[in-house]
């Protein structure tokens, strides 16, 4: 399959839905290790964004990501903002002017946003940051020919859980130390929903 | 005669513009912009927020970013980028204490270059 307008428009859509269902559990999260906004931010930023592609007509996947970019950038708050922005804004530039995205030119976004990531937070893997979740998903994403569903809910299901063992070094949760052990990272977890979202969206075009 | 532009980051909008009522009641008249906090008067930082305080104060002098914690050294270097201006640096030293050199240093028509010498002597 390729990654269509209609897939980019219905997977923030998602991401949306999930983010504002569980915004209690990212923010209890958050508090747990980090400074307690994160449910609000995300839901927050993806609202705007949903608000601000739902009237815009596309004729490209890179324009829409641009566009979440720019909202999720000024309209987070913490350091989500920056980063998903980073996400999205590296992925937009990644497949701007390609025709058709197959699977191979969506992992190879995924990449660039995975080095958006480190340059923008100074992150490297196994730190308990949301990277721990998209450099896999990159990385899995590429070995494979097509887009697969089922590889997407895997990857970012044991990932996401694997923060849990980490020890925060980045962020709030970085002065806690060993006490950050226990806790799935806030990060990860939206990050998880983000992929969930993007496994929703391709059922059925695999 | 111009002088080095200073722009105060903070999660919020009371401590960066508190920090801005002391460089001005202290140095005087020197180009300082807060951007502090987010819509509403909320915590947080906003990078578009960011970019316009830069752009109020920016001069051939040059400005220097001081920000506080978390996200506002990513906002500030994305609003930084995304400007493209020449001469705007981000300094890490602590915002008040820092910011107070600065502008002490700016106020005498120090360079950005001599401003940064101080600031890295000061706060290594």
């Amino acid at each position: 399959m390729n990654f269509e307008v209609s897939h980019a428009l219905d997977w923030v859509n998602r991401i949306n839905e999930k983010i504002q269902d569980n915004k209690g559990e990212l923010t209890s999260l958050d508090q747990a290790i980090g400074d307690g906004d994160h449910g609000i931010n995300m839901s927050r930023g993806f609202q705007e964004a949903v608000n601000k592609i739902s009237g815009e007509d596309y004729s490209d996947v890179s324009g829409v990501w641009k566009d979440i970019a720019t909202t999720l950038m000024s309209k987070v708050g913490g350091a989500s903002g920056p980063l998903y922005g980073t996400v999205f804004l590296k992925m937009s530039t990644a497949v701007k002017g390609v025709e058709n995205i197959d699977s191979q030119t969506f992992s190879s976004a995924l990449k660039e946003a995975v080095s958006g990531i480190k340059q923008r937070g100074k992150a490297e893997a196994g730190e308990k940051t949301m990277l721990d979740v998209w450099e896999p998903l990159a990385d899995k994403m590429s070995e494979v020919q097509d887009f697969d569903r089922q590889l997407i809910l895997d990857t970012a299901r044991s990932s996401m859980e694997s923060t849990k063992d980490l020890v925060a070094t980045k962020g709030r949760a970085a002065y806690l130390k060993e006490r950050s052990k226990g806790h799935i990272d806030p990060g990860a977890m939206s990050s998880y929903y983000v992929f969930e979202a993007l496994a929703d969206c391709i059922k059925g075009d695999e | 005669m111009s002088h080095v532009g200073i722009v105060l980051v903070s999660h919020s909008e009371k401590a960066a513009s508190g920090i801005r009522e002391i460089l001005e009641q202290v140095v005087g008249e020197i180009p300082v912009e807060a951007a502090g906090g987010l819509e509403g008067g909320e915590i947080g930082t906003n990078y578009e927020r960011i970019q316009a305080a830069i752009q109020n104060i920016h001069s051939e002098k040059g400005t220097i970013v001081f920000y506080d914690i978390g996200s506002a050294q990513m906002n500030a270097e994305m609003a930084i980028e995304t400007l493209g201006f020449e001469n705007v640096h981000l300094a890490s030293a602590p915002i008040l204490e820092g910011a107070y050199l600065a502008a002490v240093e700016s106020s005498i028509g120090k360079s950005v270059e001599e401003i940064f010498a101080s600031l890295n002597k000061e706060f290594k």
